[in-house]
């Protein structure tokens, strides 16, 4: 089929004014620029700005600010006035929603009509949940017992991913802050812009300085935040290696945490599935964010007697995606984020192509600067490939099919991982008897990738523990523990 | 002449069976005032696996009975508990170093619990789960799941309220679990094995292994096939190192039941306070399920 032809319709970037370099934001007020290293475009590797790396005493000064702020201001304030607060943020990102927009899209890579339609308004849309519970927290059904009014931990640490730069700021910050909690929170490296310029808002905002603290650098800021001794939890976002190594690191003492780690999610169509709308959401399943989600749904799991059909139908379906430009508002996909991870795509896939699996990919031009993966599907793929057990984190779907439901459950479970899971069929009896069965946390039937404020996300296994969103997402930021008592179930 | 009484031999409680350690090991149980009372057997790290296995080969079906099924067999542990009143008031009397009257009020508390946990199980998932509303034209629901096999270490002290106290909510919401008891009183652990052995809990449910547990803990908390640790059981165990285990228990991303702490050492907890809804809310994971609206 050939491709409609369309006029570049690029998304301007005035809105948006970049700094040559920042500094960290710490107790209401940027330091000056030190020990900086460049974030990159990666559509094209130019510069965009300079930030800084933040040293093991900036994360003490950031801690100390944020302590100083739980005790004097932010712990003592009723929910009534933390929740306006709240809700003041969520206005202004409201209000400034196509900065943001253009700001992350450069940063990270994604088209801007991901950053505007879904990053953007779903982390405003974070701010204005939480602002609702701030004072109504005693409703939320956490306590351990009738009369026990749950209390915030006090500084938490957080550390997220590139993948959603500001909406993963969201989902750590909105709920912390609900809670009365005070927060630390280090961007990626290779997207801290959009977390610098939420510390713009938190200005706007009049938030009280040192209630949110943005430090920008590498692993070891992040290391250095999570063993401070005077974090009292950590919400972490990232790889499950990375997870079990804070687990390990915070083993006997009495700081709480939540892990969202990796996920290898399996998107099972039956034959009796509605085809166009199964590809469909095959297609948003891996190649939304160009594949860089964490509950992706990276192994396509097809009933035998429909796979060829099915397969026909998505590279069709594949070839009409355009690959290019993520400012043109007609992109589909983007650039992937890093030179580091587009490494990782591609000897992955390799090793697929090596054990024996079919690679395709729809023809497209790609940028001849910039990090770019084109949307690839692998056929043939067997369950102990490692292009099967692994997580890809970019735009490569694995094939692989299945004869029985029982069947489809014990291939989509044989996983160390239990993010996410898809499910595609007419049969509503079908459905629940599959969601029952997988071991997800999240089980999207006859859709998929959808995200809500006020829906609990977070994995079974190796993907971590914890939920974030909805009233389950409360929990991680509160203690019911009588004050006399540490430790219990974190 | 008096006559002389049939004594039993307490041995492990692993997939509905009895079997001695596979160790062939036996320790010397003595009462709180020093007498010798009977030879336990001194489970090992390959019975902590067997267990595990049996543990695991019983989850499917405990975790796929209905609530209201697990109500009613874990109301039955209560009857049976009831019938076997006199044996635990000697057995915990005996383990506890307590007075018929002070035992005797400690078994009626432990049934009475086992009774609580029983009118929970129907209730989680209407407490701990719930719709959600989100902004679009989608089915959206949450509902805990039992998070799987579970190692619990028993309290050392509380040999038979603090154990029911331990395995009762976390087999409410259909998990199955591996229990390392108190290493000194592990009697009553026995005793309630042959319970459940007669109560419709199915075998491998509940798996006990009478053991030293600083020996066998670190098997249990670095099992890849355990989804969860309960560590009240670091509480007064010798020579055991609970941030060492909370460490092993990272190698799968284990949930982990911290001890309750003062001042940094671990406590046992008050067995008769309110037992509230942490350690059921502790074993579950929550799931959440979207499907579109539309015609």
């Amino acid at each position: 089929m050939p491709k409609f032809e369309y006029a570049p319709a690029p998304e301007s970037r005035a809105i948006v004014t970049i700094e040559k370099s920042y500094g960290l934001f710490i107790d209401g007020a940027f330091t000056r620029p030190r020990a900086t290293f460049p974030t990159l475009n990666p559509a094209d590797e130019t510069v965009l700005a300079e930030v800084s790396q933040a040293s093991p005493e900036d994360v003490d000064t950031a801690v100390a600010a944020a302590r100083r702020a739980y005790e004097g201001v932010w712990g003592r304030m009723s929910g009534a006035e933390r929740g306006k607060y709240l809700f003041r943020i969520a206005r202004i990102l409201q209000e400034r929603a196509r900065e943001f927009a253009v700001l992350e899209t450069l940063d990270n890579g994604k088209p801007i009509k991901e950053t505007r339609d879904v990053d953007v308004p779903v982390a405003a849309a974070h701010f204005f949940y939480h602002a609702g519970w701030a004072d109504k927290l005693e409703y939320a059904g956490l306590s351990a017992s009738g009369a026990d009014v749950p209390r915030p931990h006090g500084v938490v640490g957080q550390v997220i991913p590139w993948n959603f730069p500001l909406l993963m700021l969201a989902w750590k910050i909105a709920p912390a802050l609900a809670t009365g909690n005070t927060v630390v929170l280090k961007p990626a490296e290779t997207t801290p812009l959009s977390a610098l310029l939420f510390a713009e808002v938190c200005q706007q905002a009049d938030l009280p300085a040192g209630v949110v603290n943005i430090i920008t650098g590498d692993g070891s800021t992040g290391q250095a935040l999570v063993e401070h001794p005077d974090v009292d939890k950590i919400a972490f976002t990232g790889s499950t290696d990375v997870g079990k190594a804070i687990a390990r690191s915070i083993a006997g003492t009495s700081k709480k945490a939540t892990l969202e780690l990796g996920g290898k999610a399996a998107n099972i169509v039956f034959d009796d599935a509605p085809l166009d709308q199964a590809v469909e959401g095959i297609v948003n399943g891996i190649f939304f964010n160009q594949g860089q989600v964490c509950c992706a749904g990276s192994r396509l799991l097809v009933q035998e007697n429909v796979h060829d059909q099915v397969v026909a139908k998505l590279k069709r379906r594949l070839d009409t995606l355009r690959v290019g430009d993520p400012m043109d508002k007609n992109s589909d996909l983007g650039a992937i984020n890093s030179r580091a991870q587009l490494d990782r795509i591609t000897s992955l896939v390799e090793a697929g192509v090596a054990e024996g699996a079919e690679r395709w990919s729809p023809e497209c031009t790609l940028p001849a600067k910039g990090y770019w993966f084109p949307p690839t599907v692998l056929t043939g793929v067997s369950q102990t490939h490692r292009v099967a057990t692994e997580e890809i984190f970019g735009p490569v779907l694995s094939v692989l099919t299945f004869r029985t439901p029982q069947e489809a459950v014990a291939k989509a479970n044989n996983t160390a991982y239990g993010l996410s899971a898809g499910v595609w069929t007419e049969k509503g009896s079908r459905i629940l008897w599959m969601a029952d069965q997988l071991k997800a946390g999240v089980v999207w039937a006859n859709t998929f990738n959808r995200f809500d404020p006020t829906s609990p996300f977070g994995g079974y296994k190796e993907s971590g523990y914890g939920r974030e969103g909805g009233r389950h997402g409360l929990e991680a930021y509160v203690t019911t523990a009588p004050a006399t008592l540490t430790g219990a179930a974190r | 002449m008096s006559r002389l009484d049939v004594r039993k031999t307490y041995k492990l409680y692993i997939g509905g069976k009895f079997p001695r350690s596979e160790s062939g090991r036996s320790y010397e149980v003595v009462s709180a005032t020093g007498d010798f009372i009977a030879n336990a057997a001194m489970g090992s790290r390959k019975d902590v696996r067997d267990a595990v296995v049996a543990a695991r080969g019983a989850l499917g079906g405990w975790s796929g009975t209905t609530a209201y099924n697990r109500g009613q067999v874990l109301y039955r542990v209560a009857e049976v508990l009831e019938g076997r009143r006199a044996q635990f008031v000697d057995e915990v009397g005996a383990a506890e170093g307590l007075p018929a009257r002070a035992a005797g009020a400690v078994v009626d508390a432990a049934i009475d619990r086992v009774v609580w946990y029983a009118g929970w199980t129907d209730k989680i998932a209407q407490v701990l789960g719930n719709l959600n509303p989100v902004a679009g034209p989608f089915f959206n629901v949450s509902a805990p799941e039992p998070t799987g096999v579970v190692g619990i270490l028993a309290p050392q002290s509380s040999s038979l309220l603090g154990l029911v106290s331990v395995i009762a909510p976390v087999i409410a919401s259909g998990n199955t679990v591996v229990v390392v008891t108190s290493a000194d009183r592990p009697l009553p652990a026995v005793t309630l094995g042959e319970v459940l052995a007669t109560s419709d809990v199915p075998g491998g449910v509940v798996n006990i292994i009478t053991a030293r547990t600083a020996e066998v803990a670190t098997w249990l908390a670095a099992h890849r096939d355990v989804n969860a640790i309960d560590l009240t059981g670091v509480a007064g165990a010798d020579g055991v190192d609970w941030a060492a285990l909370e460490a092993e228990a990272a190698g799968n991303l284990k949930r982990v039941y911290r001890p309750a702490l003062v001042g940094g050492a671990p406590v046992e907890p008050d067995w008769t306070a309110d037992p509230g809804l942490g350690r059921i809310r502790a074993f579950v994971e929550t799931k959440t399920v979207w499907h579109p609206k539309g015609l």
